[in-house]
């Protein structure tokens, strides 16, 4: 196989792997590879993606074990040899082949208290907001999030725990928990406190590392870690 | 599969650990120039209220720190869950405690045999 040929092994939902031979070109992502094989060698192939520009995060895989945003993914990058060997995320069940469903992240999202608490109605002036208050840099480190789920694939720890809520979901808690317009604090700090809260992180940072924005969840989780053990001095939060 | 309550338990009996584990080192390699016997060890244990505390303290802190550990490591790798886990838990703590308080309790009011 000569180097103008990518030798891609997908893993297939019916629990084998198939390998394809792809032509190699100077700007090609995984996602490009992916859809090459979809469009010329095998039409059954199912794999899921929508803006192809890094924004939606609907299109992260297992890059060669590792998952990554596969629209922002040069191929060069994760190439061994001329192979690369692209799998269905990890922690979260496969529809068929690389589509995998996102319920469980999602559902974790809410258990997490992700959702805006918001004290004020439609007649309510708009509170202003300082941007150069700590607490909006906080929150503002971790806004970015595209839900793509390359942490959660990463997270040892939601491997071996089925309940812990994952990186994304403490760390848009944490985001909430900082924002001046957000009254669920009480709400936010029980939800991350019981058996699938922040205190089960380990800190290996496999979140932070891997996160495609740059984001880092690790901090933020230690940030909750901190907050929730305040309370058990302090009665009212 | 820890909670804010085995969190906090775990760290505060960390806390408590540093000073003592140094505590215990720092008095063997002292108390160790110049060699070292049973009757020596007992002739500084024996009735005192200080090392009771001391090591009393101790084995209260590695029961409950130890156990909680072990439960996650069951938990995350043994995919234990449910009552199973909550019984090694209170088990792995007891059984550290029983072992700990027996020795602690032999150095404090037993002697020499």
């Amino acid at each position: 196989m000569s180097m103008s040929t990518l030798a891609v092994t997908i893993e297939r939902s019916a629990g084998g792997q198939t390998t394809f031979k792809v032509p190699a070109h100077d700007n090609q992502t995984v996602l490009d590879v992916v859809s090459w094989v979809q469009q010329n060698a095998d039409p059954t192939l199912s794999y899921r993606f929508a803006c192809r520009v890094g924004m939606c995060g609907s299109c992260a895989m297992m890059v060669n074990g590792v998952p990554r945003w596969t629209c922002r993914t040069h191929i060069s990058k994760v190439l061994e040899g001329n192979a690369v060997t692209i799998g269905p995320l990890r922690n979260l069940p496969i529809i068929k082949d690389l589509a995998v469903d996102m319920d469980p992240f999602f559902d974790k999202w809410v258990a997490a208290e992700g959702v805006h608490h918001g004290a004020l109605t439609r007649n309510d002036p708009i509170a202003d907001i300082d941007e150069s208050s700590a607490a909006r840099v906080t929150a503002n480190a971790g806004i970015e999030c595209i839900n793509c789920s390359v942490c959660y694939a990463a997270c040892d720890t939601v491997t071996g725990n089925d309940a812990y809520l994952g990186p994304a979901a403490l760390q848009r808690a944490w985001t909430l928990l900082n924002d001046a317009k957000d009254e669920g604090r009480v709400a936010i700090l029980d939800a991350v406190s019981g058996v699938g809260g922040c205190h089960n992180c380990h800190s290996m940072g496999s979140c932070t590392h891997l996160c495609p924005n740059d984001l880092d969840p690790m901090t933020a989780i230690a940030g909750l870690k901190r907050e929730t053990a305040k309370t058990v001095w302090k009665r009212g939060r | 599969m820890l909670t804010l309550r085995l969190y906090m338990l775990q760290r505060i009996t960390a806390l408590l650990m540093a000073p003592l584990v140094l505590g215990h080192l720092a008095v063997m390699i002292y108390a160790v120039q110049g060699g070292l016997s049973a009757a020596e060890i007992l002739g500084r244990t024996q009735g005192s209220v200080l090392w009771f505390v001391f090591y009393g303290l101790f084995v209260v802190a590695v029961a409950v720190h130890g156990a909680i550990g072990v439960r996650a490591i069951l938990a995350e790798w043994g995919g234990v869950r449910g009552r199973v886990l909550e019984g090694a838990m209170w088990l792995i703590g007891l059984g550290l405690f029983a072992l700990g308080a027996r020795a602690v309790w032999a150095v404090t009011f037993g002697g020499l045999t």
